[in-house]
């Protein structure tokens, strides 16, 4: 069962081209549980843990879901466009993992202002009694708001800024109730995996991946027969890969969310210009990523613009000082993904550093 | 067992920490601590606590394992 229809479906269109979800092979939680660990089914929003292990660390009363729809990520767009095509399915997922950790609330998270919301709430008012339980919250349009720990405070009241864990939200989330926290797609493939089960959905498991667009394809395919030449995968926060390693890797094995993005012109250029984002983006809360983020930032500007200096050297030094030292992971993915390219661009870096001048056409080191 | 941790949303640079606990704490070039991490040797578990007292934040933490 695909995640994406060919066009928008009514509630009742849905239901009738994949039927209902089966609660009543699923009257105890903890089969539903164990149906979704078979599953093999992984986090999709960079985490890439088992969705299972997820659904049984939540084990306090109370319980709170929440779908992080929110898509950060200013390069991916799948969450967009599943939540725009099939938005009943996430519903359905919602609602399944409400069953699996007994949750009576569950929030559906989007950015504020998304032109999502009119379909989002259409369709939630086209559902029966059995949505009540979901509301829509509209979270600030920040890169960190819609990462885990920001999302929970934000929805306890707080800043939509990252805290420090532990605690994880599937202890004590949203107003200290243990909170399962899952990316939209991830749901939708728990109302595959209950409907269709573990099995089947094992032998047809697919992913949504953005490349120039959004395409749906089988968590087997090779990231060389979506892309071409070196690649960010995995988003800002992700790593640059060389030519060679994609074709070594399949969706499945791909680093963080599902977004390829070829270089727009030289590597390092377009690697300066998202580090001045991410440096931009930080919650400025923590030393390390308040400094030096913006730092590093500008030694890869530096770097990129071939200003005659030391930036590469101060790179070099400023790289793995940062890595572990915030609260979050964006100052982890940002020195990772900028390491990646010094790796993946080594060839651009010589031309860029000893005067030769950037050859603007990527070279594929090989 | 005990390590030392340091809560980086607290922490300010006042950089006292790494003044009385050099043994395992250096400061980055922006003022802010970088542990040596590992486990902090008995030795050095009463200047540790001296270190967490100290600072201004109460951003340095001192955690026992198991």
């Amino acid at each position: 069962m695909r995640l994406l229809t060919d066009g928008p479906r009514t509630f009742a269109q849905h239901n009738a081209e994949r039927g209902f979800v089966p609660w009543q092979r699923f009257s105890s939680r903890a089969a539903l549980v164990d149906e979704v660990l078979a599953s093999g089914l992984r986090g999709r929003g960079g985490g890439g843990f088992p969705t299972g292990l997820k659904l049984r660390a939540v084990t306090w009363r109370g319980p709170v879901v929440v779908a992080n729809g929110c898509e950060g990520e200013p390069d991916s767009h799948k969450d967009h466009v599943l939540l725009s095509r099939s938005p009943h399915l996430v519903l359905d997922g919602m609602l399944v993992a409400c069953h699996a950790i007994g949750a009576a609330e569950a929030v559906l998270c989007v950015h504020a202002g998304s032109p999502l919301l009119a379909g989002l709430i259409r369709a939630l008012a086209e559902r029966g009694p059995d949505a009540n339980r979901i509301r829509i919250v509209e979270v600030p349009r920040r890169y960190v708001a819609s990462e885990e720990s920001a999302l929970v405070n934000f929805l306890s009241g707080g800043d939509a800024r990252p805290t420090t864990t532990p605690p994880r939200p599937t202890e004590r989330g949203v107003d200290g109730r243990p909170t399962l926290v899952d990316n939209v797609e991830t749901l939708a493939h728990l109302a595959i995996v209950a409907r269709v089960g573990a099995e089947a959905f094992r032998a047809g498991e697919t992913a949504l991946v953005t490349t120039t667009g959004v395409h749906e394809v089988p968590v087997t395919t090779r990231l060389a027969d979506l892309v071409t030449g070196p690649v960010l995968a995995g988003g800002y926060g992700g790593v640059w890969l060389s030519a060679s390693r994609t074709g070594e890797l399949t969706v499945a094995a791909a680093p963080g969310v599902a977004v390829f993005r070829s270089p727009q012109g030289c590597g390092l250029r377009d690697t300066a210009g998202i580090l001045a984002y991410l440096a931009a983006e930080s919650a400025r809360q923590c030393g390390p990523c308040m400094f030096g983020l913006p730092a590093i930032a500008g030694d890869f500007a530096e770097l990129a613009a071939e200003v005659p200096g030391h930036a590469l050297e101060r790179l070099r030094r400023r790289l793995p000082v940062v890595t572990g030292r915030g609260a979050c992971a964006h100052p982890d993915g940002a020195v990772r993904m900028a390491a990646s390219a010094l790796d993946v661009f080594a060839a651009e870096v010589v031309a860029h550093t000893t005067g030769a001048g950037c050859t603007d056409a990527i070279r594929r080191t090989a | 067992m005990s390590a030392l941790r340091v809560d980086p949303i607290a922490c300010r640079a006042h950089g006292l920490c790494a003044e009385l606990l050099p043994e395992a704490i250096d400061l980055d070039e922006w003022g802010y601590p970088v542990l040596r991490g590992g486990e902090l040797p008995a030795g050095l578990l009463a200047d540790a606590r001296r270190a967490a007292t100290a600072c201004p934040a109460l951003a340095l933490r001192i955690t026992t394992g198991r």
